[in-house]
């Protein structure tokens, strides 16, 4: 196992230098840069900038400055806000987005997986179609028209809760953006809880446990459901890509100050290193996050051994 | 300030534009909730909690007032900091930290003098050394000041900023502690105007000094305005505290102002009638309509020192040396219809280039007071003498940044000129930063849409756009006699001589046409009820140091 | 949003079985015709097809025209504007079905490029095993961990919007899932009898493939295919709420619903009449994916 992880670990710098070359080139080459503004800057302002942000180096050196800088953990100085490094803007929107995707893909394995399994327990019933098509609404209605609705309902009209904003992650101000962004978990992961509870019920190990005259609540939970969980497991890595990128819209929309709206922001204004920062950031992420999937998975499945 | 990416002024809203609609003394909250009336019984009780929340569009870049350029960021930093001037209720120059001056006889040197009351947020009394280190940081190319530019009336600033000579060598002399002199290169009759701007405002030299580039920040910084920072976490709120050693700090009622960034404009409606919100930085256009029909008491909408215009790329066909194709395009366009129908918020639709300014009398061609279907008539007469016609129609692009305002204003305009003219557009929207790359090159560019808002209460901050050397002159428009009348202006110390210079200048560039107005801007946002002292500003500097919370 | 491609996570348990020839699709028809939700969703989807197709002809406007009279009004039959018009004055019947065709044609291009692009990798991987195999799962393992969507946003940002570059790019994030479904079946497939009586007649490489894996493959691909759709739809309308979508005066479902969402209290009809198409269509296409699925897995017999 120990030797399985390191591997792993080293396996995956390549990968993560192809994600930060590729980033850090391609916004390079984007057309625009960071202090076009509309009054466009005396030449020599312009000059002194660039001199002070390091790009009038060739490009393979600033490539090296950045890769040294990381390796200190020093995502460098942000273009666009002035007063913070790119560090410290991953340091105070990390834990946010954290907290945000985290609990929303909590509540989607929690939703999904009962759903799922009720479905298969009234496999082709009205009951099935009912709760299997109510779980699809998450892939079936955008996540930017979902959030509006959803504050329009409770926070405008209703009041019960707050429309936007963090209030430093106060359960009223998280409630609505983590709804909004587990929805379309819950669908992809009832629908595999489904699949996958289907076939185990029709597994031998799960008549036997019938035949013995298990009460139907034991033979579900405590036999079926584990090796039931086995692909839904394996969709955890792809769902936290997927609420990563979700998250973009849904921090607009609600105002969170997580990374998504850096991201974007970044972009949009060119702050090469806080775009970059945050791509690295994330991929770092879900590649431990594929790993630490991989070894629970192993955990959960007597069959796979490294 | 520039109508930066990040800033885009929306536009819209329906007629009886310059009417402004106070949003004071109404009677209930929204929603009909508030258990007493606004301001108590007598109307002008004061709340016990004295917060304002402000919707402030996007985060700030920074809170060093020499290193911003956007609105949200000055917003902020007229609430920190107070320069020699700042700006009355109806654009007029007023004292700042300078209780008075004087002006010499040729214009050119002003002599201030500071209140000796006037202090920092840590106790320390503003000097006039202070102001002397604070313009010179402002322009030394070392500060990497985006803004620095705009202090160019003062001697040597062109030199300083252009790294040719030492910051010291500025026009910027510290009499005595109390006294502060400013030599100009040119008489520059809104060179006061200049000083409410945030680059000229001053910065506490021992804090700049010990914390580096990194000195803007809570527990840190310390300012001389009204307010003065307390909390700052960034994409989620910045909190300003009274501060008790500013010199009017008795007649600020505020005790703590609460500034939200929220560049989605819906999210940020949402919130001002969720009540998280007492003042909004702007409206979503497409929801002006419901907002009339449900807060129309909150709605407050005023002009705003701003032009909204097509810029045509005169470098290149079809646009070079066509001026009969540029007016045909000018006449062309409904703006009566586009400013009612399509943006709404009582936009004036524009048919000079320079909006009304103080001491200006606005230019605008004689088809400005033909109707439309004469105008149309016209156009048409024109189109078919620049060589076009409905079997060879005319095939434009139009560019324009992403953003829904320009997207649909884009849509409305090449359907008006495919109605009266038959001409075939394709529209193009690029995003912000490769828009201004596309525009500023000027190799591909034929229609492109552009927006401008003054910098200063005066016409030269606008007329300077068009000079031939200008580079934001992204028509390629060059026109000796303009150049011309704009040297004159500049040289001239008689305001009323030197308007009219300006007022020649825009006729000239009136007849050429290397842009074609389409409307003025205005201001528009929602204000709760309770918020009192709220009058609207032509370059909508609202300071929170004027507004107080009523009783609700 | 979710990340393109990853809802179909358990087709490669699914099929592991052995894929038996023509019988298991007359087989899988008996069983799809039985599932009442994906036939009547198939029927809805071709529905929409010929509705897109034919229906802005129906209408007197084009998806361009603005009726200056009838600015952002209501349904209305006087003035034939049965869907109402946008704030630009244009016939949202005409522009819902417009947008439907763009939508449709993103889902089904992108749909395809990864396809194509997963297939031949998967199945070359597969099929020659080994170490190409274990590089060209490694790429694919490499290309995994790349927060995709990320570039796109980026590329989109940067090199404006064109419409192939959407299909390209969402079709170059999706064939991955592809290529790792593909490899597993060809994996399987190859210790087949079939296949080694082929080898040993000497039939290349290359014919092996196309003849005998790929065919085999197509019920996977069936499946991969109608989920795959309704996913490039939503990426499409994501990007459009980025403001990263088709060039006016185009349109897209996922650019009507955006607009729509922003008037939803003004304008209800603007967001309801292009919702409800991009809804129908990508709950049909999940039902008979799911259909499909559970009509081609022989263990659910």
């Amino acid at each position: 196992m120990l030797r399985y992880t390191l591997s792993r670990l080293l396996g995956a710098i390549p990968t993560l230098l192809i994600l930060i070359a590729l980033a850090f080139f391609m916004i390079r080459v984007a057309p625009g840069g960071p202090f076009d503004t509309e009054r466009a800057l005396p030449p020599e302002i312009e000059a002194n900038l660039r001199a002070a942000y390091h790009l009038d180096e060739p490009l393979y050196q600033q490539f090296a400055r950045y890769l040294g800088g990381l390796l200190r953990g020093d995502f460098g100085p942000s273009f666009q806000y002035k007063d913070f490094t790119v560090t410290e803007l991953i340091g105070t929107g990390f834990p946010v987005s954290l907290r945000l995707g985290g609990s929303a893909i909590l509540l989607a394995l929690l939703i999904g997986v009962t759903v799922g399994t009720i479905a298969a327990l009234r496999q082709n019933t009205r009951t099935d179609y009912t709760v299997m098509a109510v779980s699809m609404t998450g892939i079936s209605i955008p996540n930017f028209v979902m959030a509006p609705l959803l504050i329009l309902l409770f926070a405008v009209t209703l009041g019960w809760l707050p429309a936007g904003g963090w209030g430093g992650g106060a359960w009223n101000h998280m409630l609505l953006p983590v709804i909004a962004l587990a929805l379309p978990q819950v669908a992809y992961i009832s629908r595999l809880t489904r699949g996958s509870m289907i076939e185990v019920l029709r597994s031998n190990f799960v008549r036997t446990a019938r035949a013995q005259g298990l009460p139907e609540r034991t033979v579900i939970l405590r036999y079926a459901l584990k090796p039931a969980l086995l692909p839904v497991m394996s969709y955890l890595g792809p769902a936290t890509a997927a609420v990563i990128t979700g998250s973009v819209v849904i921090e607009q929309i609600f105002g969170v100050p997580g990374l998504g709206r850096y991201f974007v922001q970044g972009a949009l204004n060119r702050d090469y290193t806080l775009v970059m920062g945050v791509v690295v950031f994330y991929g770092v992420l879900i590649i431990l996050f594929n790993l630490v999937v991989d070894l629970f998975y192993a955990w959960l499945d007597p069959k796979v051994k490294y | 300030m520039i109508a930066h990416s990040r800033v885009l002024r929306s536009l819209a809203v329906v007629a009886l534009s310059t009417a402004l609609v106070a949003a004071c003394g109404s009677g209930d909250g929204p929603g009909g909730r508030a258990a007493v009336p606004i301001g108590g019984e007598s109307g002008s009780e004061l709340a016990e909690r004295q917060v304002l929340r402000r919707g402030n569009g996007a985060e700030p870049q920074s809170l060093d007032p020499h290193k911003s350029e956007g609105v949200p960021e000055s917003n902020l930093q007229r609430d920190l900091y107070e320069g020699l001037t700042s700006s009355g209720a109806d654009g007029e120059i007023v004292p700042g930290v300078a209780e008075s001056w004087e002006v010499s006889e040729d214009g050119l040197v002003y002599t201030f003098h500071l209140r000796d009351n006037a202090r920092w947020s840590n106790g320390d009394p503003v000097t006039a050394a202070d102001f002397e280190y604070s313009l010179r940081r402002s322009v030394d190319p070392a500060t990497l000041s985006n803004y620095g530019i705009i202090l160019h009336p003062i001697e040597n600033a062109a030199a300083v900023i252009a790294g040719e000579r030492p910051p010291e060598d500025l026009g910027v002399r510290a009499l005595d502690p109390r006294t502060l002199e400013i030599t100009l290169g040119d008489p520059t009759p809104y060179f006061l105007g200049v000083l409410a701007h945030s680059a000229a405002f001053p910065v506490h030299r021992a804090t700049v000094e010990t914390y580096g580039d990194r000195w803007a920040r809570p527990g840190r910084l310390v300012s001389n305005g009204a307010f003065q920072l307390a909390d700052w976490v960034v994409q989620s709120h910045i909190q300003l505290l009274r501060n008790p050693h500013y010199w009017d700090a008795d007649n600020v009622r505020l005790e703590e102002v609460w500034y939200y960034p929220i560049e989605n404009q819906s999210t940020e409606l949402q919130r001002y009638r969720a009540n998280e919100l007492d003042m909004t930085y702007d409206l979503p256009f497409r929801q002006l309509r419901w907002i009339r029909d449900n807060l129309p008491d909150e709605l407050v909408i005023s002009d705003y020192l701003g032009v909204y215009y097509y810029g045509l790329n005169v470098t290149r066909q079809p646009f070079l040396d066509n001026p009969a194709l540029r007016q045909a395009l000018y006449l062309a366009i409904n703006r009566e219809r586009l400013t009612s129908q399509i943006t709404g918020a009582g936009e004036i639709p524009a048919y000079g280039y320079v909006p009304a300014v103080q001491g200006y009398v606005q230019q605008t061609p004689e088809w400005a007071t033909w109707t439309q279907a004469e105008r149309e008539a016209e156009a048409r007469q024109l189109y078919a003498e620049a060589g076009y016609s409905t079997e060879e129609p005319l095939r434009l692009q139009i560019l324009y940044n992403t953003h829904e305002n320009h997207r649909t204003i884009a849509v409305a305009i090449s359907s008006m000129w495919n109605e009266v003219l038959g001409i075939q557009t394709e529209l193009v929207n690029e995003e912000w930063k490769v828009y201004l790359e596309t525009r500023r090159s000027k190799q591909t560019t034929q229609v492109f849409r552009a927006g401008w808002i003054g910098d200063y209460n005066d016409a030269f901050s606008f007329a300077e756009l068009m000079h031939s050397t200008s580079a934001m002159n992204d028509s390629g428009w060059e026109h000796a006699p303009y150049d011309e009348l704009l040297a004159r202006a500049a040289a001239e110390r008689d305001p009323a001589q030197r308007a009219e210079y300006l007022q020649a200048a825009e006729r000239e560039l009136l007849r050429e046409m290397p842009l074609i107005p389409i409307y003025f801007y205005v201001t528009k946002r929602v204000v709760k009820p309770w918020v009192g002292g709220y009058r609207p500003h032509i370059q909508d500097y609202i300071y929170s140091r004027d507004l107080y919370i009523l009783k609700h | 949003m979710m990340r393109p491609g990853m809802g179909v996570p358990s087709a490669e348990g699914t099929f592991a079985t052995e894929v038996k020839g023509r019988s298991l699709w007359v087989d899988a028809w008996n069983v799809l015709r039985k599932n009442r939700a994906a036939m009547l969703s198939a029927c809805l989807i071709a529905f929409m097809a010929v509705l897109v197709v034919i229906g802005p002809w129906l209408s007197p406007y084009t998806y361009a025209q603005t009726d200056w009279d009838n600015i952002s009004i209501g349904p209305d039959w006087a003035s034939r504007h049965i869907f109402g018009t946008d704030a630009l004055g244009r016939d949202l019947f005409v522009r819902t079905l417009h947008g439907g065709r763009i939508s449709l044609m993103i889902g089904i291009v992108a749909t395809l490029v990864s396809l194509i692009i997963g297939i031949s990798y998967g199945a070359t991987a597969g099929y020659l095993g080994g170490r190409v195999d274990h590089v060209m799962m490694r790429i694919v393992d490499i290309l995994y961990a790349m927060p995709f969507m990320f570039f796109v946003i980026l590329l989109m940002v940067f090199f404006g919007r064109n419409i192939i570059l959407i299909f390209v790019a969402i079709g170059a994030i999706n064939w991955l899932d592809m290529a790792r479904i593909v490899r597993g079946q060809t994996l399987s497939l190859k210790r087949k009898e079939f296949v080694e009586a082929a080898e040993a007649q000497g039939v290349s490489t290359f014919n092996i493939i196309r003849r005998h894996i790929v065919p085999n493959l197509l019920g996977v691909v069936a499946v991969y295919v109608t989920l795959t759709i309704p996913q490039v739809i939503l990426v499409e309308s994501f990007l459009s709420f980025l403001g990263l979508g088709v060039q006016e005066p185009m349109t897209s479902w996922g650019a009507l619903v955006n607009e729509g969402a922003q008037e939803m209290e003004t304008a209800p009809w603007m967001l309801v009449f292009p919702a409800v198409f991009l809804a129908t269509t990508l709950f049909c296409f999940n039902f008979v994916g799911d259909g499909l699925r559970d009509a081609l897995d022989p263990k659910d017999r």
